[in-house]
């Protein structure tokens, strides 16, 4: 019997707004334990919710960005339930009318492009933090995260493998990140993702028991925690048993899920319209101007490079992967680069710096003129691409480099930045004896002196081998320190060993 | 004459005159305080210190040429509105040593304005009954038989007012309970529209129809100290941005012609027969001054009661889940959370408070909420319907405000369906969130006050206050005190 899985995701996103969605209290994360409450955050007796408008655009964009019908009547509603990181005693969130709804997602998975259904978006406040470590016979309540404003994303079942899940991670959290509405960061829980999962024979139409799985903390997890699932549920079928309903955590130490037994009576939230806050009515005006102050968004973003640069897909898809790349990569086009090889560079030496630094490409101390810069001295074979990756590292590692990102986004650059770096290009090919050597004839004596000691690799490669060119290229270059004109030694090597 | 026995437009303009001083005022109020509170038992806490100070301060503004509205009047504060640094408890075992970080809107105006405070007031705890019998603390009297009680929720406010143990107080009134005390005590009390004044620092009961109003010994006073408290505040959602007129502008003008409507479902059996003439009786009063008496129906006044008890039972079954132990207020020890929750609500909520969250509960309940809670919101529809309907043709509408008047303590105990009748004539205009006034009409033969409630349209607190003025002054009835 074969069996095809059907998932679900939930996610909650916390929004990047200043403050908190009913009052005006910092939503900061890692503060000091109870720093960032007030007494409507609290719950205190006589105080009242305001919403932030802020949260409310943030959430307009999300579903116009995700193709999202934006509801032009909405209410918050009181999900009512006891929890000591609950303050009020209830959630403020939204139920019968949420702010948008039906829209959907695209993603590519093996070449295909498959449409995801999103059900609905809506508001609501975040809830406090239990602490149980340290507390002996007591938790302690840090409500510093109670009002902080979440998104719920609830996607229809329309996703068939753990692979399309964490694609459609993939692709959410990019546009999350695009739009400016939450940073993704799914180990600090800024972004959080619960699953409802089910299996079915092949070709049946009405759905399996499905079970919900809570705690995937991170953006690896959420494969491996689908793909244990489905096959858990695949084996308790073919054992002739029932899938039963319920909620499963997701264990990252053991590698599975576990069933919350005990305290999971199915709650009676007892919805009801929130009397504290008045409805919400968006007209057409305002979700135009919201439309039109959309940045463009990464699905666009990857197919203008592809026609504008010239790039073949997995490139485009790689540039715009993060806002931050695309930034940098089109301020490299525009200072002069050649996309193609700026494109390169970006994949190979840049990534390789910021991996090592354990830092991500927002943080790049570089700015796109270093690269473009280094670049053309190589075209003008002042240089080899040795010598540029050595430069590269040494300029990224130059303390109180500030050309790069600062307060996230890149330097202007100045006359007197493009001095300055010109400069300490200049600084290191002069330490460092960096200039490449396009004589010719120098580059012949070596060549020479290396083919009379060599006569045997001259022999095998004029009997076919081929691949011994790459030897003497490496002779030479060592004799040289590395900094032979390549193409010119290349030519040279050609013309003596035929 | 005492100082303490007059109104607040009096007394400013004794003080504007500087025949007398706030330091004169209060003092002679804390005196009438001295002499009558363990009878009356009207205040939770009282603020003698607090009131020296403020009435100094007031000294300060008026002999600096600095004078406000209402610098130097003592006033006293349901003790369900949340001021700054000061025990707020709701009547409630739950908040008994509550002290709130921030400051009620209202109460800031008044700040603003120069009040003094005299003490936080008792009511029925948090708001919910029609005696303030069901405080956590002690019953107050009414001060016109102490036998008897004094109406509620806001039964201390109104009975400081009636026994001068303040010059004026702020109230609640989610389903009467400004108007239905203020007539039993015999004084003016006042429940403005719906958004008319900030909720912000009031502690909610039922948010759809909770509003913070005015006790005072005569309408003049209702007048100004509405100029004062209302008025769009961005901490409260749900108050409205609309223009608050001067309300003592209107106070004086005739009101020939004004159309008076009577609805028949008002005048019932179980109305008291002497409230029943009383309220006739001002009714042709009315007529002499020249207003229309017109006959008009509310028909669904009767489920309104029903309607009531499940909206706001249902919204407090929500409002009260914050009272939970964890962060401030009274905490049960338990074995494990579960059991302190259920322990901190079991002892520290009273018996009615109890009563309406499972009411409360059970009407939001999943497969219930539909029969229930959707269903009473439908009714409250055309309950807003009637009055609407009734404004089309008439300006004003006069009903009696309580079916009797003061009942005797523990008479009403035993059934609380009972008690929650006493609610009868003022609880529609909560669903529906017009204005109402109830002004003193009358007496009974054992000298017990009668009170006339004025219904207006919505916003319209100007027309009801004008005709109220315009009856108030053509009588004598707000002339008497009890004998204390």
């Amino acid at each position: 019997m074969k069996y095809e899985a059907v998932i679900g995701l939930e996610v909650h996103a916390q929004m990047l707004t200043d403050t908190k969605i009913f009052c005006g209290c910092s939503t900061k994360f890692g503060s000091e334990p109870n720093s960032q409450t007030c007494q409507i955050c609290i719950g205190m007796p006589g105080v009242l919710p305001v919403l932030n408008k802020k949260a409310l655009e943030f959430a307009i964009r999300t579903g116009l960005a995700t193709n999202c019908k934006i509801s032009p009547y909405s209410r918050f509603a009181r999900k009512n339930y006891f929890y000591p990181d609950l303050p009020k005693g209830y959630q403020i969130s939204q139920y019968e009318l949420p702010i948008c709804e039906h829209g959907y997602l695209e993603i590519v998975v093996d070449s295909e492009v498959r449409k995801i259904g999103i059900t609905r978006i809506h508001m609501e406040e975040d809830a406090g933090k239990n602490i149980h470590e340290g507390a002996g016979n007591y938790s302690f309540v840090d409500l510093n995260r109670t009002g902080v404003p979440l998104m719920e994303i609830v996607s229809e079942p329309d996703i068939r493998s753990p692979k399309e899940a964490s694609e459609y991670m993939r692709k959410l959290r990019a546009i999350l990140r695009c739009l400016g509405v939450c940073d993704g960061n799914m180990e600090q829980g800024s972004l959080r993702c619960d699953a409802n999962v089910s299996i079915r024979p092949v070709g049946q139409k009405e759905f399996g028991t499905r079970a919900e799985v809570k705690n995937i903390n991170s953006f690896k997890f959420v494969e491996k925690a689908l793909e244990y699932e489905i096959k858990r549920q695949t084996k308790v079928l073919e054992q002739g048993g029932k899938i039963i309903q319920e909620t499963r955590l997701w264990d990252s130490n053991k590698g599975i899920t576990e069933s919350m037994r005990s305290k999971e009576e199915a709650h009676d939230y007892r919805y009801f319209p929130d009397p504290d806050l008045v409805p919400m009515i968006t007209d057409e005006k305002l979700i135009n101007d919201i439309r039109a102050s959309l940045p463009e968004l990464p699905d666009a973003k990857r197919k203008r490079f592809m026609t504008e640069y010239g790039l073949p897909e997995y490139d485009a898809d790689f540039l715009t992967s993060e806002k931050a790349t695309a930034e940098w990569f089109e301020e490299a086009v525009k200072l002069g680069g050649d996309p193609k090889t700026v494109c390169n560079w970006i994949k190979g030496e840049i990534t390789k710096l910021l991996s090592e630094d354990g830092r991500s490409m927002d943080e790049c101390p570089l700015h796109p003129y270093h690269l473009v810069y280094v670049l053309n001295l190589i075209k003008d074979t002042k240089i080899n691409a040795n010598a540029a990756k050595i430069i590269l590292e040494d300029m990224y590692k130059k303390p109180g480099n500030s050309y790069g990102y600062g307060s996230g986004k890149i330097s202007e650059l100045t006359a007197v930045g493009t001095v300055g770096i010109e400069g300490q290009v200049a600084q290191i090919i002069k330490e460092k004896g960096l200039v490449q050597i396009s004589d010719e004839s120098a580059i012949e004596k070596i060549v020479d002196e290396l083919i009379a000691k060599s006569q045997k690799e001259v022999g095998r490669y004029k009997a076919g081998d081929e691949k011994l060119l790459g030897f003497f290229v490496g002779q030479v270059m060592k004799a040289m320190k590395g900094k032979a004109n390549p193409q010119m030694l290349n030519e040279l090597l050609k013309k003596k060993l035929s | 004459m005492e100082l303490y026995s007059l109104g607040i437009s009096e007394l400013r303009h004794l003080l504007e005159k500087r025949e007398v001083s706030s330091k004169e005022i209060i003092s002679s109020v804390n005196s009438r305080i001295d002499a009558v509170e363990d009878r009356i038992k009207a205040y939770v806490t009282l603020t003698k210190e607090e009131a020296e100070g403020m009435a100094e301060k007031a000294d300060e503004d008026i002999l600096s040429g600095n004078g406000k509205p209402l610098s130097g009047i003592p006033i006293a504060i349901k003790d369900n509105m949340c001021t700054k640094g000061i025990l707020t408890t709701c009547s409630s075992k739950i908040l008994s040593d509550f002290i709130p970080p921030y400051e009620s809107t209202v109460t800031s105006r008044l700040k603003e304005n120069g009040y003094v405070l005299t003490g936080k007031t008792n009511l029925d705890e948090f708001a919910m009954g029609s005696s303030t019998e069901n405080s956590g603390f002690h019953t107050t009297r009414n001060p016109w038989d102490i036998e008897r009680i004094p109406g509620g929720s806001s039964g201390g406010s109104a009975a400081a007012v009636a026994a001068d143990e303040c010059i004026a107080a702020l109230g609640s009134d989610t389903g009467g309970s400004i108007r239905q005390p203020a007539a039993l005590c015999g004084v003016v009390g006042l429940k403005p529209t719906y958004g008319r004044v900030s909720r912000y620092g009031l502690v909610a009961f039922a948010s759809s129809l909770d509003q913070i109003g005015t006790l005072t010994k005569n309408v003049k006073d209702s007048a100004i100290l509405m100029n004062i408290i209302s008025g769009r505040d961005l901490m409260d959602s749900t108050s409205a941005p609309v223009d608050v007129p001067d309300f003592t502008a209107m106070l004086g003008r005739d009101i020939k012609g004004l159309k008076i409507g009577i609805p028949k479902e008002y005048f019932i059996e179980g109305l008291d027969p002497e409230v029943d003439k009383a309220v006739k009786d001002a009714i042709r009063k009315f007529e002499s001054l020249g207003a229309i008496p017109v006959d008009i129906s509310l028909p669904h006044t009767g489920y309104a009661v029903a309607t009531y008890y499940v909206l706001a039972t249902s919204e407090a079954s929500s409002n009260l889940a914050r009272y939970d132990g964890v962060k401030y207020g009274f905490r049960a020890e338990g074995k494990d959370l579960m059991d302190m929750y259920m322990k901190t609500r079991a002892e520290g909520f009273g018996a009615e408070v109890k009563r309406r969250i499972m009411l409360g509960t059970y009407t939001l309940s999943s497969g219930y909420y539909d029969a229930y809670y959707k269903k009473a919101q439908q009714v409250r529809t055309l309950i807003k319907n009637d009055f609407e309907k009734a404004f089309s043709e008439v300006d004003v509408i006069v009903t009696p405000t309580s079916p009797t008047a003061a009942f005797k303590a523990g008479e009403k105990t035993d059934d609380p369906l009972q008690m929650y009748l006493a609610d009868i004539f003022t609880i529609s205009v909560n669903l529906a969130g017009v204005p109402g006034i109830s002004v003193p009409c009358g007496f009974t033969s054992n000298a017990l006050p009668i009170g006339l409630q004025l219904i207006g349209k919505h916003f319209d607190e100007e027309t009801i206050l004008k005709a109220s003025y315009a009856y108030e002054q053509s009588t004598e009835w707000h002339k008497r005190k009890p004998k204390l």
